[in-house]
């Protein structure tokens, strides 16, 4: 889409903040200039997900959180607050907006029958009702409490873990609760790939 | 009111593309796909829906690789051919801060001031028949903020500011690169169209061409005659096929055979 | 990073090698242009690319893919004989002063102790001459023939310029011009910073690589130092503290996990607790109690107690040479010892070696569970063949690729909260903006109701091990759904007794007293509250080290190893880029890596360390106490320092029916892989913004290479490995060049990694290419250096 023609209008104030900002005055310039995008949004500090510069970003969403709103990303730039971006951003942070909103995000649990040929949609309790009933099938098949040798192990070596780069150490954390409870020893992360 | 600039300083361009994908969002462009040109380039050239282009340019001299990058986008200059070329009134204005903005509301997609613009600029949009290009940002820098461009750049390549400033930060930072032991740094402000509001330190201001900006742009002399006595006939609708015609000649030249540069 | 992004702008000299941060970290590289801009730093990259780095840098040397020890041996030889290291750094700080074993030696390609049946090292010869004490004997002139110092000078005396120009490619003036940069840092009040990636890692010898590199940097006098360092520049949001919550081959902390012939939790604390190796080593490890029984307390709560161990039982015991790394993993998947793999995150088939081998390992599985944003190649995987079957022609017919698959949606970044790592070690705060979209979920109520709901499927049925799953505590306010912050928490860990949250790891205990998730995260949430997510802008220092700005591990401490940055009596040896200052019988500045208030000459400056200082030759690794350069296991040429030794002895190859290794009369040319600046590894394939800046995959190829094989630029071609292929249009430059190399020229060709089969933009994966060859220390695949072959199609 080109620029929204209906976007054009006229702004009242800001000319203020034009001369605190630059030191020179901006006021007459807002003529003819669009109305802010970002001028009543709710803004929220996050760290971009990609690479580990670690910068932040703040997250420009509409809706004021009143209860029958659903908030919406607008724009997502960069936070001048933070020292190691300064308000900055690479080609792919400065798009992050793309990635919340993407068209192609999963929103619904998809599960694929052995041998068949396409997805079907599962509700989440039949998902989470058939992974637990594998989960311990499988553990209980292939669990070891002792080793050939009488040591006590304690271990399961027919279930792999993979995973933990793209989420928070508080969910690594409880994924690790999640894999020592179940004596799972397989699991990688993306570190060195 | 203090006319306001961009500074490019190449020297400090990483070729990053943060500026291109800065600008396509806060501007609310749509995403195409590109076809492989065999270069790093996204697009061989600017678009209707796409204002501002890193250049890329590689050369080897004496065994010596040198890969330049450079924004690329409206010059904004002082003495603007495409306000020049205009002929719907208030559709190209000139904004107190000496931002050259368009006013779609007022555009009749005639095209001339693709063919004033010496530095191949504006572009025609071929689904709302309008011309577009880099605002500066106009909606941001009115409530006091930078343009997208100039906040996402990581480097500092990218500064806003005043034109009298900019063109002294421009100055001394060539002078810095000078004394760095590039000897040809210098500030490309063209006066062939007043200067420009958006001012390069380039590292080898003898060769601005190497980056892919023109060495002396100047407004065609055609269009410097329509803004005169010709102006009158301008908005007269008739005229109007013979004026494209005309200034399709002066934009593109010639019909000739294209170069191919890259034979081998 | 041994420093951080900030602190690169205190540096005079950056060699950027093994990395290109201009294209993959732009934003950490504002820190480099500003050290150029402001302190007019010079910019040395080594690289076998002429990158978007290479542009902006004073000195960029071409070298061939996986030549960087040669290349380094080169510079540690060309200091040690020019004199330019900072003779006082190393006599203090370092080991160069200890004796070796009489025996230790190396020769024609293998150090002492090799044992070619079992194809591996016995380490007798590979420690210090020890006293009567059990600390190692020391030298401090660095004169004797046993010490390391004439050990190290010795080993590296055969990597001279002109030996390094025959392996790597290069001249030996390019070289020359280098060596003479970095060395410009060995002066007392100069800096210099290597910044690297997985240029560096991604090579059967990876590990000895950084190694390498920090060899470099303390002749240079450079760890510890502002503009100092070596620095992983890592490459997702939170890899680091993926790394440090040990989600992989650890606990968290780096703790180790225990083996099977620990059985008790004191025979786990004797193997894994250090013994300091100097009188004056403050041996922080030795703190392994304390660390261990608080990760019992908070994984086990009330059912761990000091007459079970803490519940040390319960954690699961591998054997004593078991690996479960990610090479392993994939065999044991293809060989149908696995049935099940759970993936939060990851997508194995496009980032793993041999794609081929990915696909086939997955389709063994009896179920497969994937939580994402997206659809991934990985979740895909029973479909490659519809998806992509130019490439994958003998995978199977999904009607016969019995794997059960669940595919459910998960949050992104916006949507949840908690902290992010980054490689600074900043541990960063972020709040959620939003809920996931649809019926996504955030993924801590993914796990916790798969958690929850199995555990209720033993309390009802019973069944194996039923006791380790049902001792695990998950006592959160709403099980179901944990509270990030709850978890946080409980990371940072708190006092039993008191209940109050924990000031830091110093308070821990080893009698079952404090609880604590992670030692090295304890500080990070105290009764001050939430550290991750402090905004402070001061910098008292002036360095940039932000200490108010969320938070830093261990114990917010800025600069590693900073305690080396003065001399014995404390002096900095820089005033003006001081992180410490030690007056009135305290340190002051950076939270020092020392004790706060112990006389400068009283510990070993390395405090982590059983040594007590830093070490140039250590017997941690696989493959030999010096680093040594070794080919790649596929290589164009022999090894020009002992052919009979080529690649490195240790490297650990595959060889499942798939792992197929190539030799150059298939395959002349070297494959490299890498990272464009306009895509986020697998990610941005998905988004518009990304996939308009490079829309398609290419090759990259030297236009040498281009003309002999009358390839012009957007010519389609296809690279083949002796395990796969990929098609594109060629990328044809002078930014890429043959390299002489032993009398021939050596071609690369570059072959970035973005696409794959689903997505916005879709192009071949890069690892149908890779082999099954790893780092034995690390598990890290060699990506880069492998043998190609190149055709117009």
């Amino acid at each position: 889409m080109t620029t929204d023609l209906s976007r054009r209008g006229f702004l009242a104030g800001g000319g203020t903040a034009a001369v605190t900002t630059f030191g020179f005055n901006l006021e007459a310039a807002t003529a003819v200039a669009k109305e802010l995008k970002i001028a009543r949004t709710t803004q929220t500090h996050s760290v971009c997900p990609y690479c580990a510069v670690g910068c932040s970003v703040v997250i420009h969403t509409l809706g004021d959180k009143a209860r029958n709103v659903k908030p919406a990303v607008v724009h997502i730039e960069g936070d001048p607050e933070s020292p190691i971006n300064r308000g900055t951003l690479c080609s792919k942070g400065a798009s992050l907006k793309e990635f919340v909103n993407s068209d192609l995000r999963l929103t619904r649990p998809k599960y694929r029958a052995p041998g068949a040929a396409d997805w079907k949609e599962i509700s989440w309790e039949e998902a989470f009702e058939k992974m637990a009933r594998r989960m311990k099938e499988t553990r209980d098949a292939g669990f070891e409490e002792k080793d050939s040798q009488g040591r006590t192990v304690n271990r399961l070596a027919n279930l792999a873990m993979i995973g933990g780069c793209t989420d928070t150490n508080e969910v690594n954390y409880l994924l690790g609760k999640f894999r020592f409870g179940l004596g799972v020893l397989g699991y990688e992360n993306q570190a060195r790939l | 009111m203090q006319t306001v600039a961009k500074l490019i300083d190449t020297s400090l361009c990483i070729g990053c593309k943060a500026c291109e994908v800065a600008c396509q969002e806060w501007n609310d462009q749509e995403f195409t796909l590109g076809t492989f040109g065999g270069t790093y380039q996204t697009m061989p050239q600017l678009e209707h829906n796409f204002w501002n282009l890193i250049k890329f340019n590689e050369f080897e001299t004496d065994g010596q690789m040198s890969w330049l990058m450079m924004k690329y986008q409206c010059m904004h200059c002082q003495d603007a051919g495409c306000m020049k070329a205009c002929p719907s009134p208030g559709a190209i204005v000139r904004l107190p801060n000496g931002t050259v903005d368009f006013n779609h509301d007022n555009c009749i997609g005639c095209g001339y001031c693709i063919t004033g613009c010496p530095f191949d600029v504006p572009r025609l949009s071929p689904e709302t028949k309008k011309v577009y290009k880099c605002t500066l940002c106009s909606d941001r820098t009115a409530v006091g903020l930078e343009p997208a461009c100039i906040k996402t750049c990581p480097t500092n390549c990218l500064t806003f500011g005043t034109r009298t400033d900019l063109l002294r930060k421009a100055e001394d930072r060539a002078h810095e690169l000078q004394a760095d032991g590039l000897q040809h740094a210098g500030v490309y402000n063209p006066a062939g169209v007043g200067g420009t509001n958006v001012i390069y330190v380039l590292k080898d201001a003898s060769a601005p061409e190497s980056y892919g900006l023109p060495r002396d742009p100047t407004i065609p002399w055609t269009v410097s005659l329509w803004k005169g006595p010709v102006k009158v006939l301008g908005s007269m609708v008739f005229l109007g096929g013979i004026l494209g015609t005309f200034f399709h000649y002066i934009r593109y030249g010639p019909k000739k055979e294209e170069e191919h540069a890259d034979e081998d | 990073m041994t420093n951080g992004w900030t602190d690169v702008a205190n540096a005079d000299v950056i060699l950027v090698m093994g990395g290109n941060p201009a294209e993959n970290h732009p934003v950490g590289f504002r820190f480099v242009m500003e050290a150029k801009r402001k302190r007019k730093a010079k910019i040395v990259c080594v690289d076998p690319r002429f990158t978007r780095t290479a542009a902006v840098s004073d000195c960029y040397v071409p070298i061939r893919s996986g030549t960087d020890i040669a290349f380094l041996g080169g510079i540690i030889n060309y200091s040690l004989s020019k004199g330019l290291y900072q003779a006082e750094y190393v006599r203090q700080h370092t080991n160069a002063s200890f004796l070796l074993h009489k025996d230790f030696g190396f020769d024609a390609g293998h150090f002492s102790g090799w044992d070619e049946a079992k194809k591996s090292y016995d380490k007798t010869t590979w420690q210090y001459e020890l006293d009567g004490s059990g600390f190692a004997k020391v030298d401090p002139t660095l004169e004797h023939p046993q010490s390391v110092f004439q050990q190290m000078r010795k080993h590296y005396s055969r990597y001279t310029p002109e030996k390094v120009a025959e392996i790597c490619g290069c001249t030996a003036e390019d070289f020359l011009k280098a060596a003479a940069i970095v060395c410009s840092a060995s002066p007392e009040d100069k800096s210099g910073t290597i910044l690297y990636a997985l240029g560096w890692t991604q090579h059967s010898f990876a590990v000895q690589l950084i190694h390498t590199a920090a060899m470099v940097q303390l002749l240079m006098g450079n760890i510890g130092m502002p503009g100092g360092g070596v620095n992983a520049q890592r490459g997702h949001a939170n890899i680091q503290g993926a790394t440090d919550m040990g989600t992989w081959n650890n606990l968290p902390g780096y703790l180790k996990i225990p083996r099977a012939n620990m059985q008790s939790l004191d025979d786990y604390l004797k193997a894994n607790t250090p013994k300091p190796l100097r009188p004056n080593s403050m041996n922080y490890w030795g703190n392994t109690p304390k660390f261990m029984t608080s990760l019992l307390k908070a994984y086990y709560g009330e059912q761990a107690t000091k007459e079970n161990g803490f519940g040390y039982q319960w954690i699961p015991k591998a054997g004593e040479t078991e690996n479960y790394g990610w090479g392993y993993m994939y065999d044991n998947m293809l060989a149908g010892k696995i049935e099940g793999l759970i993936s939060f995150g990851m997508n194995p088939v496009a980032n793993g070696p041999n794609t081929k081998k990915m696909l086939a390992a997955l389709s063994k599985l009896k179920w497969l569970i994937v939580a994402e944003n997206f659809e991934t190649e990985t979740s895909a995987f029973w479909n490659a063949k519809k998806l992509a079957e130019k490439y994958y022609p003998a995978s199977g017919d999904p009607s016969q690729i019995q794997t059960e698959v669940f595919l459910l949606p998960a949050s992104c970044f916006a949507e949840k909260d908690g902290a992010f790592v980054n490689s600074s070690r900043w541990l960063q705060w972020k709040d959620a903006a939003l809920d996931p979209p649809g019926d996504a979920k955030r993924d801590q109520e993914i796990i916790a109701q798969l958690f929850t709901r199995i555990r209720t499927l033993y309390q009802k049925e019973g069944g194996k091990g039923a006791d380790q799953l049902l001792n695990m505590q998950w006592n959160y306010a709403t099980p179901l759904s944990p509270s990030l912050t709850e978890v946080a928490r409980e990371v940072n860990g708190r006092d039993l007794t008191t209940g109050k949250q924990l000031s830091g790891f110093g308070e821990l205990k080893d009698d079952g007293t404090t609880i604590c998730g992670n030692w090295i995260y304890s500080g990070s949430w105290t009764e001050a509250g939430n550290n991750m997510a402090r905004r402070g802008q001061d910098d008292p220092t002036g360095l940039g080290l932000y200490p108010n700005y969320s938070w830093s591990w261990p114990a917010n401490r800025r600069i590693l190893y900073n305690r080396a940055s003065a001399d014995a009596n404390g002096k900095p040896w820089d005033e003006t880029r001081a992180p410490l200052r030690w007056a009135n019988g305290r340190w002051s500045g950076d939270v020092p890596d020392y004790k706060g208030d112990a006389q400068p000459d009283k510990l070993g400056s390395f405090i982590m360390l059983p040594e007590g200082v830093a070490k140039f030759f250590t017997a941690d690794l696989v493959e030999g106490p010096f680093p040594e350069h070794y080919e790649p296991v596929e290589s164009p040429v022999e090894n020009a320092l002992h052919s009979n030794v080529s690649a490195n002895p240790s490297a650990k190859i595959f060889h499942a029916e798939m792992d197929k290794l190539g030799t150059s009369k298939d395959f002349p040319y070297v494959g490299i892989t890498y990272r464009l600046t306009e895509h986020f590894h697998y990610w941005t394939k998905n988004m518009q913004a990304s996939s308009e800046l490079q829309s398609n995959f290419f090759v990259e190829i030297p236009d040498g290479l281009a003309k002999e094989k009358s390839i012009r630029n957007g010519d389609q071609v296809r690279v083949s490995t002796a395990r796969g292929n990929v098609e594109g249009p060629a990328l044809v430059t002078k930014r890429f060049r043959g390299l002489k190399v032993g009398g021939k020229t050596v071609y690369q060709v570059g072959l970035p990694i973005h696409w794959g089969f689903v997505g916005h933009i879709k192009g071949p994966l890069i690892n149908n290419l890779t082999a099954s060859v790893y780092d034995p220390n690390s598990g890290t695949p060699e990506y880069k250096g492998f043998l190609v072959n190149l055709e117009k199609i």
